[in-house]
């Protein structure tokens, strides 16, 4: 009995994300922005050298980064500020592969329409109860405390509606971490197999979305796409609570109609430090 | 920390019998390690002898593939050479498994290494099942894994059971190996670090730290104590986090809904303290070859600000769970690892010391700042069960709080003569270290080899790979419905076991 009114007394810790914009943001690394600049070719190409995974790239003196392969390390927002910042956004899941590198290439609208009326059509049967199966493919191990951090008091993902389970019968999801190691090819794919219809697959993290800085070797295959297909793309390494909410919820096609305010208003919810006097 | 004298290669004979006799006269088995000489084969013993690290090595000339093994003398050995025998193809003499460990190759494979020694993209996998160990009356197998019920990382345990008990069991890690070692070939010492920081990611500070200490002491410089402070700050909140985790778990496991929740929000309150100090939920990034790569983002009445109140709420919260008779009744007397079997293996971290074995690398060889900080008083805990890992746990939660806050008064003071400077630089250099760090699982050993400054071999060797192969021993008078809590009270990561 002496827990209950611990929990009661600490007050309200749960997010309001999707339906607000969380405060959160602004503590973290969500993502690398790159703005347009007047930086050299010579600036890029040294900004191009420094990044360990290849993120970045030069095509007609437009500089991109595939934020599928960054992993945050931030060494191109030291060599060139001006162009490369890390930002708090944290909601840069795609649903296409080519879509994460940004800026974002001009690209045909109702392609990306198709896309996504593809996946709506797909999942909306399973309107409000999402069931997801987790299945580490090779990953470091943090990318498991993120996935777990969903269910604790501050994110509490039951409250979409969003569950975890044990059995791949009972599935919608499939929310895969980890660089795609061999020896995980064989069950990923029998557990994607034995999902029911209506099933979506989430690559979680840049180490299942193209490796990381884990390339193609004896061991790995350069992230998940080519065992399972892939629906929706979360970088981040790991990628975060937030992020991987987002990408549930752009998977199941929840995103829209929860979402009623795209601005960010900063909500105190106590979230950062506990109440005093808890006793 | 030991600079490796590579020129001091025995022959296999006088290797065995060094190693083994070292042993014998008390010394703590700490690994073996395997890399390739053009075509021969280096393999490197790491001895603890009273508290200092010392290296045997041995040469294997190409062709020379069988090796004696340690394993019959040296329980803890056998882990290592099924490491070396999966990845490196040496064949063991040994009565003992060589069931595939870290990574299984498929029997009809050709063999082919690539210039590190490592297999090819050509190599093909093979897992087959295990044969039954048991034989009796209703004993059956269950293969618990590598897909298991829950948010888990991939691995198998192979259970026998006549429907309870658990007479036998095996792990089979090797299904997430993720060949990290072979991609540290040829790479700078910078882009080292990240991937050092991805072999085991609930402990990235830890091995970027421990991958940093030996690129130091290669290039013989020395970092600056505001940096070295930093350093204890962000790895005791990453041991907070750990050993969060693993009562999370344990009250998962418990059904204590409520504490379950209290300690995932404490965890979480960690998480975004380490995301303010340094951008990352997980310290990546923190520590590079030379230091630190920043100041933190929060000054010192900012971090006391932010954890005397968490410290206060985590105490009250731990304090009344370990006087919760519904949850102690559940760890008390599960998965006993007697105080002998845990010296005779060189068991590390929480796991040791739960069985009376105080081995702490942070106050036996205090490194870093570890040197200039109060040691913290450790009360022995002997009985070795989960609820004793679960007590060593919660003072160590205690003792890292109280680090957190000398650390940063340390270094508010020494701003001055620290001035700027957070990174020395660390001249390309070559030779040979090994150097340890305790994680918050234990000790950490990083074997690092360079030449001008380029990596040639890199073996991260956490203490989740030496304490799992215990894993099979804890389960004396335990049942099926105990193993979440034994699990739990490992703490372990099976990609700091298979990386």
């Amino acid at each position: 009995m002496a827990w209950i009114p611990r929990g009661i007394r600490e007050g309200i810790v749960t997010s309001c994300y999707p339906r607000e914009a969380d405060g959160y943001g602004p503590e973290f690394r969500g993502s690398i922005e790159v703005s347009e600049s007047s930086a050299t070719t010579s600036d890029l190409v040294h900004a191009l050298r420094v990044c360990p995974t290849g993120a970045i790239s030069l095509g007609d003196g437009k500089v991109a980064l595939d934020r599928g392969a960054c992993i945050l390390c931030g060494r191109c927002t030291q060599v060139l500020p001006a162009v490369f910042q890390f930002s708090p956004n944290f909601e840069i899941s795609t649903r296409q592969r080519s879509d994460q590198v940004v800026p974002v290439m001009e690209e045909s609208e109702t392609a990306i329409f198709a896309v996504q009326s593809e996946l709506a059509a797909r999942v909306k049967s399973l309107r409000r109860s999402v069931h997801i199966r987790h299945v580490d493919a090779g990953s470091d191990g943090s990318e498991e405390w993120e996935i777990a951090a969903l269910t604790n008091p501050v994110y509490d993902v039951q409250r979409l509606g969003i569950y975890f389970t044990a059995s791949p019968r009972h599935a919608d999801v499939l929310l895969v971490s980890g660089a795609g190691a061999v020896g995980m090819i064989g069950p990923l794919q029998h557990t994607y197999d034995v999902m029911p219809h209506p099933k979506v697959v989430i690559a979680a993290g840049v180490d299942a979305v193209s490796g990381g800085l884990l390339q193609s070797s004896y061991a790995t295959r350069a992230g998940i796409s080519s065992s399972v297909p892939v629906d929706v793309f979360v970088p981040g390494s790991p990628p975060t609570p937030f992020g991987l909410l987002h990408g549930i919820l752009m998977a199941v096609n929840l995103l829209a109609p929860l979402r009623t305010n795209a601005v960010v208003k900063h909500t105190d919810r106590s979230v950062n430090s506990p109440r005093s006097g808890d006793s | 920390m030991t600079i490796i004298n590579a020129s001091s290669a025995v022959d296999i004979q006088d290797f065995v019998g060094t190693v083994v006799s070292s042993v014998q006269r008390g010394s703590r088995f700490a690994g073996l390690f395997a890399s390739a000489l053009g075509n021969d084969t280096r393999v490197t013993a790491v001895l603890d002898v009273d508290g200092a690290l010392e290296v045997v090595q041995t040469v294997l000339a190409g062709g020379h593939s069988q090796f004696p093994s340690l394993g019959s003398l040296i329980p803890s050995a056998r882990w290592y050479e099924r490491e070396i025998h999966d990845l490196f193809e040496l064949e063991l003499h040994t009565d003992g498994s060589n069931d595939p460990l870290v990574f299984s190759r498929a029997p009809s494979t050709e063999r082919s290494r690539s210039g590190s020694g490592f297999p090819t993209g050509a190599a093909q996998l093979g897992i087959a099942p295990l044969p039954a160990h048991l034989r009796g009356e209703g004993v059956f197998t269950i293969s618990y894994g590598p897909v298991r019920s829950g948010v888990f990382e991939s691995v198998e345990y192979v259970v026998e059971t006549p429907g309870e008990d658990i007479p036998h069991l095996r792990t089979r890690p090797f299904y997430k190996h993720r060949g990290v070692e072979s991609l540290f070939a040829d790479m700078s010492v910078d882009d080292g670090v990240l991937l050092a920081e991805r072999c085991e990611g609930v402990a990235s500070l830890a091995h970027a730290w421990a991958f940093c200490a030996a690129v130091e002491e290669i290039g013989g410089v020395q970092i600056t104590r505001g940096a070295a402070l930093v350093r204890v700050i962000h790895a005791e909140l990453e041991r907070i986090a750990n050993h969060l985790d693993s009562t999370i778990r344990h009250t998962e496991a418990a059904g204590q809904a409520v504490a379950y929740a209290r300690f995932s929000l404490h965890k979480e309150r960690i998480q975004r303290l380490r995301a303010q100090l340094c951008g990352s939920r997980f310290g990546r990034g923190v520590v590079v070859p030379g230091g630190v790569a920043a100041a933190p983002l929060l000054n010192l009445v900012e971090i006391l600000a932010a954890i005397d109140p968490l410290e206060l709420a985590v105490a009250n919260d731990l304090h009344l769970l370990m006087d919760t008779p519904s949850f102690l009744d559940r760890l008390r007397g599960t998965g006993v690892l007697p105080g002998s079997l845990i010296e005779e293996f060189g068991a590390l971290g929480p796991l040791a010391r739960g069985s009376g074995l105080m081995h702490d690398v942070r106050w036996r060889q205090p490194y870093g700042a570890y040197a200039s900080l109060e040691p913290q008083e450790m009360e022995t805990r002997g009985e070795g069960d989960a609820l004793a890992r679960q007590r060593v746990r919660v003072d160590e939660i205690t003792g890292s709080f109280r680090l957190i806050r000398e650390a940063a008064q340390l270094l508010d003071q020494s701003k001055d003569s620290t001035g700027s400077q957070w990174a020395v630089d660390v001249p390309p250099s070559t030779g040979s270290a090994v150097v340890r760090v305790e994680a918050p699982q234990g000790e950490i050993l990083s074997l690092i080899e360079m030449r001008d400054g380029v990596l040639t071999r890199v073996k991260q060797r956490s203490a989740s790979f030496h304490n799992l192969a215990l894993f099979s021993s804890a389960f004396p008078g335990d049942i099926l419905t105990d193993f979440a809590f034994i699990e739990a009270s490992f703490g372990l990561s099976i990609a700091g076991v298979s990386s």
